[in-house]
């Protein structure tokens, strides 16, 4: 077998470059990107795209010719000359997969790091922020008690952490989440409030710290391409910049019980005028000493603000406590 | 055109044999007969495939609406972990370990297994773990998925979870069982004339599936060990409220799990190699290529587990490295792809329904080869990680990989097993059906998964319903393209048109013997000429007579054929195995013949035969070995 060096050949092979550039530009498949790390992985995944019509095309394309050029005529008892092999073609045909991959790892290390994977002391070292968190050497020990903490602690965090231009600033905004069967449950810590949707302001740095009160959760914004688990005893962490004012989904995406499919809620990102006006709904008072602040006479407790959540998902108190016996009933 | 000749040169006084064969009531027992197991295996897995299938078509009733209308969530829940676990441990994995049981006693000559009553225990654990997993759907059903990660393993379903983990160390057990026998027999019974390189390609697929079910299992029933002891002992070993740590458990279970996929997807690997040639006339391109890219990506599958973690406790580096080494998986598995392709390219392609599949292998592996490539990617896994996306390239992977493979490969294999062909008609119809559906079915999810649906919900966002809608209808058709199949596969075991030994007219050793094979599988011990691809070697050979001859292909020279005067000592040792065929000796001998006698009956043949092999048993002094360059 030849390489194929002819003149249709190249026009083929052009053909197909153009159609794959031009699919992998406008597939049109991905949701809104409502942040600048999420076009990042668009056009990672573009590049991707381009990369895989082309094969797709040329695997199919080949398949398709094969089965209609070289169909065995009946009564054509013969065998097709023997080829056992053509080293420099399973040379090339190892070689250009190798480079392609290899690429693509390199591209998506890049992008990786301009996400902030690799913010080395993405938990430790956030700011003057109360934050629950583990030294590192117990990174894998419970959160059995979130008061033991050690804020210039460096240590590898789990998730996204600060992306390379806001490393080692602290986030303008952070919230601490907690996921629990079905429903997330937002604390603003420099307020003190704790609400069942996620407001943040436009263009701000936001820090999530996700923890998980039952069983694995994992936190994800389709329109953000971010998501990570949230692991009961483990803290991890997400950063990023909203881009767009909008309503977005948020979904838990890792299996947590019959009613996953229900454990969704809202983020909004809103610009600075509209989420001070939020904020102002939720603070009675700026006591940053304490962590549930009064909204009424009584404040509720996470378990009362839940209840309408949890019963709007159709959960009972009994599906809980079965589920999870250490559920604060 | 080829036709194979077997000579042998046996002792005058060989009295000639009838072949015995089985009754139906032996594939009810324990039979050490490694074509009795190997049956018992596919037709055991087929059921269960039913079972995971009628499971699967209940779970896509239910999402074509977006609200939980058809089932409760529970049951949901309980319908995918059992489907993921039976379409996993109850059917593509015995499935490949039947067609093993099978094909490799047969493909290198051997009489039966190693150890045939070890395979025979392998194989009867499977029914018992698979009626408890079943039956645990009536109890308290398991619903962590088939993953089943703590903490939520041990807060749901705790029956039928306990249930869960003994049929999976029962099943690993078995797994691990046939996984050293295939490993001991390929290695050690081969007929002496066939070195490693003269082996047909499924052999060294299995081989590095072995080796990957010896790795890995083990740690599996570690971790299974361990989440029994903290569900029923209440130990805190993955228990984060007893001090626990959840993700040693999705490291355990996927440095098995991930191999799985190779242990599913390896023996197709093996079979598509074996069954292309046969049915483009073409040798396959790049032996060595495709055999040693088998071991490459039983290597490589043994250090890319965590990439089922990137957005679980994965630190930044781990995601790094195991991104990288997933990616570079591709280059083993583009090698066979692209070797495959090489193969039917410029062949005399028989587009039959066993071709259909095999080419159907291909076309649909690679969807889920380049998706696959697509979520190694940890910025873009981030994105879809535990989404349709990733439900989307399983099955392309294990449906269109793997299914698509074990239909060709029972299409192909099914003269040899029940000596009688498959209806051609019903076949392309079941593959067009399947080809259909499948696509129906699983392509709308890279969307879903896309736009933001995640998995294992029975509940979902009403924007997704139109979609979702698609995969329903597709499941239908799909689920309707086995009945064809089932109808077919029975009917024609009792009133197909006879195949004959040889039907495909195919080189490698099992269809030097009759159809079905006899008990003790070769009437005499064949000794090998030819490497198993020879297709068209003999007729585009310049050599004068054709009757021995050197292809000197470039990647699949067969210099390592060698010719024993004795048999390799673990056949010589087992007394029963040898009667008078220790000292006869074959000798396959690929020759030249005018076309027109590939239908008509060897006349000099000892068995009844209508294809162009035949077994020719010569009277003449035994040592006479019809061999001359080798």
């Amino acid at each position: 077998m030849k390489i194929p060096s002819n003149i249709s050949a190249l026009l083929v092979g052009i053909t197909l470059t153009l159609v794959s550039l031009w699919i992998g530009q406008n597939h049109g498949l991905l949701p809104i990107a409502a942040s600048k790390e999420a076009e990042l992985v668009d056009e990672l995944f573009n590049a991707m795209m381009t990369i895989s019509v082309g094969l797709f095309l040329l695997v199919q394309g080949v398949l398709i010719i094969a089965v209609f050029k070289f169909r065995r005529r009946p009564g054509d008892l013969t065998d097709a000359p023997p080829i056992h092999g053509n080293i420099p073609l399973e040379i090339l045909w190892t070689a250009i997969p190798t480079v392609i991959v290899l690429l693509i790892s390199v591209y998506s290390f890049d992008v990786y790091q301009k996400l902030g994977g690799f913010d080395p002391n993405a938990i430790g070292d956030s700011g003057a922020v109360q934050v629950a968190m583990l030294p590192g050497e117990e990174l894998s020990t419970p959160l059995i008690n979130p008061s033991k903490t050690n804020p210039t602690h460096k240590h590898l965090a789990l998730g996204i952490g600060a992306s390379p231009e806001a490393e080692g600033k602290p986030a303008d905004l952070v919230v601490n989440v907690m996921g629990m069967q079905y429903a997330w449950l937002f604390t603003y810590p420099e307020i003190g409030t704790t609400t069942g949707e996620l407001h943040v302001p436009l263009g701000k740095d936001i820090q999530l710290n996700i923890k998980a009160q039952d069983v694995l959760h994992a936190f994800w914004l389709p329109e953000f391409r971010i998501k990570q688990d949230a692991i009961p005893g483990q803290e991890s962490q997400l950063r990023f910049r909203p881009q767009r004012v909008g309503e977005y989904p948020v979904v838990c995406a890792e299996l947590c019980g019959p009613y996953h499919g229900g454990m969704v809620t809202k983020l909004f990102v809103e610009n600075q005028q509209d989420y001070d006006n939020w904020l102002h709904t939720q603070i009675a008072s700026h006591d940053p000493g304490q962590t549930v602040i009064a909204l009424g006479a009584n404040p509720p407790s996470d378990t009362d603000f839940l209840a309408p959540f949890v019963s709007e998902l159709g959960v009972t108190n009994e599906i809980l406590q079965q589920l999870n016996p250490h559920y604060p009933a | 055109m080829t036709s194979a000749h077997v000579h042998a040169t046996v002792p005058a006084t060989t009295p000639n044999q009838v072949p015995v064969y089985r009754k139906w009531l032996d594939y009810f027992t324990f039979n050490p007969d490694h074509k009795v197991i190997g049956i018992q295996y596919l037709v055991t897995s087929f059921i269960f495939y039913f079972m995971g299938g009628t499971m699967a078509t209940a779970m896509r009733t239910e999402l074509a609406t977006p609200s939980p209308d058809f089932v409760t969530p529970e049951v949901y829940n309980s319908l995918l972990t059992l489907h993921g676990t039976v379409m996993i441990f109850l059917w593509i994995i015995p499935a490949g370990a039947g067609l093993a049981n099978y094909l490799i006693p047969l493909m290198i000559g051997a009489q039966d297994m190693a150890f045939p009553k070890l395979n025979a225990l392998a194989f009867w654990m499977i029914p018992p773990a698979g009626l408890m997993l079943i039956a645990s759907f009536f109890l308290e059903a398991p619903q962590a998925g088939w993953t089943s990660y703590p903490p939520l393993s041990l807060v749901t379903g705790k029956v039928g979870e306990g249930i869960w983990i003994m049929s999976l160390l029962i099943l690993g057990t078995s797994s691990i069982l046939g996984a050293i026998n295939f490993l001991i027999t390929i290695l050690k019974m081969r007929v002496p004339s066939m070195g490693l390189h003269d082996m047909p390609l499924f052999c060294w697929a299995m081989l590095a599936v072995a080796a990957l079910v010896l790795i890995g299992t083990p740690v599996l029933a570690g971790a299974l060990i361990l989440l029994a002891f903290d569900l029923l002992a209440g130990t805190a070993f993955f228990n984060p409220t007893g001090g626990g740590n959840p993700i040693v458990y999705q490291h355990m279970f996927w440095f098995y799990s991930h191999p799985a996929v190779y242990i599913m997807i390896l023996p197709l690997f093996g079979a598509i190699s074996d069954i292309l040639p046969v049915h483009a006339r073409k040798p396959i391109f790049g032996y060595r290529a495709i055999a040693y890219s088998s071991l490459a990506i039983s290597f490589l599958g043994l250090i890319v587990w965590a990439h089922h973690m990137f957005t679980s406790g994965t630190p930044a580096w781990l995601r790094m490295f195991f991104m990288i080494a997933t990616m570079v998986i591709a280059v083993p598995t583009g090698i066979k792809i692209f070797g495959w392709i090489a193969t039917i390219w410029g062949g005399k392609i028989q587009l039959n329904s066993a071709m259909l599949f095999a080419i159907g292998f291909i076309s649909m592996f690679v969807i889920g080869g380049i998706s696959g490539v697509m979520v190694a990617s940890v910025p873009f896994d981030l994105h879809v990680h535990d989404t349709y996306f990733i439900v989307a390239h399983l099955h392309y992977v294990l449906f269109g990989g793997s299914v698509f493979g074990l239909y060709a490969a029972i299409y192909h294999w099914y003269p040899k097993i029940t000596g009688r062909m498959l209806n051609e008609t019903v076949g392309i119809f079941h593959f067009i059906l399947t080809f259909i559906g499948m696509n129906l079915t699983f392509m709308p999810m890279h969307e879903l998964g896309l736009l933001g649906m995640n998995r294992r919900i029975a509940l979902y966002d009403p924007r997704f319903t139109d979609l979702n809608l698609v995969c329903t209808v597709g499941s239908y058709i799909l689920a309707f393209s086995t009945l064809p199949f089932l109808l077919n596969a029975v009917a024609s075991w009792f009133l197909g048109t006879p195949a004959g030994d040889n039907p495909w007219r195919a080189l490698t050793l099992e269809w030097m013997t009759t159809s079905p094979p006899p008990i003790e599988n070769f009437e005499i011990i064949p000794v090998l000429t030819t490497s198993p691809y020879d297709y068209g070697v003999s007729t585009h050979n310049s050599a004068g007579d054709g009757s021995v001859f050197s292809p000197e292909p470039v990647l699949s020279d067969d210099s390592s054929v060698t010719l024993q005067p004795e048999p390799d000592s673990v056949v010589a040792d087992n007394t029963t195995d040898r009667q008078v065929e220790s000292y006869a000796v074959a000798s396959l001998i690929v020759d030249r013949q005018p076309e027109n006698r590939a239908d008509e009956p060897a006349v000099e043949s000892s068995v009844p035969n209508g294809s162009s092999s035949s077994l020719q048993v010569e009277s003449e002094p035994a040592g006479a070995i019809n061999f001359d360059d080798r």
